[in-house]
């Protein structure tokens, strides 16, 4: 461990959805090595000691695949660092005595829950009205009697690969939700098990996510940039796609 | 409307306007910029009063007209409309915003950028437009060149408008506005249209920025160089 970092925080507090939030700030000191919810539980352990109300943050599995830890670290969604999520991201990122701001995921859609912790639901809804495939019941098929070209399984893979953390949503200038949704209906729209509702799907998904409040996009590539799971702009593409392609044909 | 009620309500159709508008409004920058080029051929502007006699009197070409002023309001209106409607999106602000880091100034200030493109083409569409359509002015009248043909004067008018400094200034800032808004809009209409391949997209990228750079300048230089009495 050997040397400690002095880090001053700005943290958003908000006791609710309807309370007034504002900017505190603490002390804290951190080893370089630790992550940085690591460094929150730190505080929370002080602030717990003192007497104090510890700080609200959502995670779970703390290696980058729940989707779960959000935090916007001095004005970007999970920090500083490209391809991390919260969890993955280390103090020593930051320097010595480095003032860091956080505060939570901002959108009228993601209402804040609690101090960094917001509600995203909206997501969860947005899945349910279209982000599913029917399958047969019975035996399991043989995988290899589907045939997919490997470019084909790879796009949809790299697609797949979205944890629905809301990084593009809070990094968007216009809360959108769209590198989500191209995610999931780029995802299922590729595979042969996701065509029977291929065009159901894509309408449904975007009816739903207009009508959870997320904006519309504007094309300007933050979503992509800060997207810990570096999901390409070409989903947003795919998802204009297959969204006029479905209106086309009268869905 | 039925089905197509989309292109107002949805998310996705709204901006499916706004690609589809841009990319016809960028066809007509590149015919304006074309004729307007002609004012380099130093003739005195003949050329020029030919191919703007053709555009201001061509029925196919005063048809196409009437498509590009809707095209024009229909980008306006839904693009007012969806940048307030995108600013409601988010009521609580960040503490922290380093916009650069993320993505570029000029993508985020289309709705700017779009309003001193507007501002200037109010004062644009009064000096010219209005004039070639409703009459000529006092003195300029009609011209007789060589070849016998009787035309309407537009090229004098040039002369005249870019006398005053003001006007040119407002031409110059014009054009960078346009400028800074193709350099987004050229390849963002695209991508709005779904058109993203990893052949395509540089190609068309590389297209955008030389289209965004070259188009303004040509249409910049025109006022500066009659100022400076450059063009005879």
């Amino acid at each position: 461990m050997g040397n400690t970092m002095n880090i001053n925080l700005k943290v958003w507090r908000q006791q609710n959805e309807n309370a007034q939030g504002h900017f505190e700030e603490h002390k804290v000191q951190a080893s370089p090595d630790m992550s940085f919810l690591e460094m929150f539980d730190v505080l929370n352990e002080q602030l717990i000691e003192d007497g104090k109300d510890p700080i609200a943050f959502d995670h779970d599995c703390r290696e980058g695949i729940c989707g779960m830890c959000s935090m916007v670290i001095n004005g970007r969604p999970h920090g500083p660092k490209g391809g991390v999520t919260t969890c993955q991201l280390h103090m020593r990122s930051f320097k010595d005595g480095d003032t860091v701001v956080v505060e939570p995921w901002r959108a009228n859609a993601f209402p804040v829950i609690k101090d960094l912790s917001v509600n995203r639901s909206a997501f969860d809804r947005i899945i349910s009205s279209g982000g599913y495939v029917s399958v047969n019941t019975g035996n399991a098929v043989d995988a290899n009697s589907v045939l997919i070209p490997k470019d084909v399984a790879d796009t949809a893979f790299q697609a797949a690969t979205c944890i629905g953390c809301g990084a593009c949503v809070s990094a968007c200038k216009n809360a959108s939700a769209m590198l989500f949704v191209g995610a999931k209906v780029t995802q299922l729209s590729m595979l042969p098990q996701g065509q029977p509702e291929r065009e159901s799907r894509v309408v449904a998904m975007v009816d739903q996510m207009d009508a959870e409040g997320f904006g519309a996009c504007t094309n300007t590539g933050a979503c992509a940039a800060e997207c810990p799971k570096e999901i390409p702009l070409s989903v947003i593409a795919n998802l204009n796609r297959e969204y006029y392609k479905a209106k086309l044909n009268g869905k | 409307m039925g089905v197509l009620s989309f292109v107002f309500s949805s998310s996705l159709g709204r901006k499916l306007v706004m690609a589809v508008t841009g990319i016809s409004l960028i066809a007509f920058l590149l015919v304006h910029c074309a004729i307007n080029a002609t004012v380099f051929f130093n003739d005195g502007g003949e050329t020029f009063n030919i191919a703007a006699e053709f555009m201001g009197h061509n029925w196919l070409i005063r048809t196409a007209e009437i498509g590009l002023f809707a095209g024009l309001l229909w980008h306006i209106i839904q693009g007012i409309w969806l940048t307030l409607d995108n600013q409601k999106r988010r009521k609580s602000k960040y503490g922290a915003n380093p916009g650069s880091a993320n993505s570029k100034w000029y993508s985020r200030s289309m709705g700017l950028l779009g309003s001193i493109i507007l501002i200037f083409l109010v004062m644009h569409l009064k000096h010219f437009w209005v004039v070639s359509r409703f009459g000529m002015p006092h003195e300029l009248g009609h011209l007789e060149y060589a070849s016998g043909e009787h035309l309407e004067n537009l090229y004098v008018e040039m002369v005249n408008v870019f006398q005053n400094p003001v006007a040119v200034i407002v031409y110059v800032l014009g054009c960078i506005g346009l400028g800074y808004h193709l350099l987004h809009g050229f390849s963002s209409a695209f991508q709005t249209l779904g058109i993203n391949h990893k052949s395509y997209t540089p190609m068309i990228q590389s297209v955008g920025v030389a289209f965004s750079i070259i188009v303004p300048l040509i249409f910049a230089i025109i006022p500066v160089a009659f100022h400076l009495g450059l063009i005879k």
